[in-house]
């Protein structure tokens, strides 16, 4: 099963809406309460990285036979420094996205612990395709 | 402990819907920045915050708190509780600081 979402880059009120839409897809197929809550934080977070830092995209979210495998893409600036990117407490986030809750430097360190696998294709002005995995 | 009991507990008012699913409070987890409280926030905690925006309402239902609690006078407009209604999700509100209501609830829970 294949799930599509349009992420929009300008409406912070709609962030979380693919993940929870996809939360509850999971839920309804039986899927366990800990496969289901690391997969939300994980989509949460790249959801609110495609929002704050690519300016929107698009997410497609696949349940396989022994894995999750959740892919964001956007065309924003992509990463400069991936190595940095991945510390904790390391954000680029502005003074007014760190004034709404975001920007505490722990969206890729999140995904990395919540997730099995993540792979991370970016590179500075090519955008960033993120793909999480989660193994059944 | 319920959150009923959480409620009578800590002497809260309850933001949104009164006839809320009574669900098992089994921690507690303080926090104001969203990604933060993503990571660390357990399944079943109470969660004690004073950022009212809107997207609290999703970390809430993806982290699975059992319900966010409001402090030191924190309130939440009506697009907030229109929308943890719709999720579900039970936001409690109290005139305490986030110290105060740990200290009552440590031994508790």
């Amino acid at each position: 099963m294949i799930k599509k979402y349009d992420i929009s880059g300008e409406d912070f009120s709609l962030a979380g809406e693919a993940s929870s839409n996809f939360k509850s897809v999971l839920k309804r197929l039986g899927i366990s309460t800990e496969i289901v809550r690391r997969v939300s934080i994980a989509m949460y977070e790249a959801e609110i990285n495609t929002i704050i830092h690519g300016g929107g995209g698009e997410c497609e979210a696949e349940i396989k036979s022994n894995a999750i495998s959740v892919t964001f893409r956007d065309n924003g600036p992509g990463i400069a420094n991936l190595e940095l990117a991945m510390q904790e407490g390391y954000s680029t986030a502005s003074e007014k996205i760190r004034e709404l809750g975001f920007g505490a430097g722990m969206g890729l360190p999140n995904i990395k612990k919540y997730t099995d696998d993540m792979l991370i294709d970016t590179a500075p002005g090519k955008g960033t395709t993120l793909t999480l995995i989660i193994n059944l | 402990m319920k959150v009923s009991e959480l409620i009578k507990t800590l002497n809260l008012t309850v933001a949104t819907e009164p006839n809320f699913e009574d669900r098992d409070v089994t921690g507690c987890y303080i926090g104001d920045l969203l990604s933060w409280v993503m990571g660390k926030a357990q399944s079943g905690d109470a969660w004690i915050t004073i950022m009212n925006n809107i997207n609290i309402v999703a970390v809430a239902s993806l982290t699975d708190s059992a319900c966010i609690i409001l402090c030191e006078g924190v309130s939440a407009d009506e697009a907030v509780i229109n929308k943890a209604n719709s999720e579900g999700i039970i936001i409690l509100k109290s005139g305490e600081t986030a110290y105060s209501l740990a200290c009552q609830l440590s031994g508790e829970i």
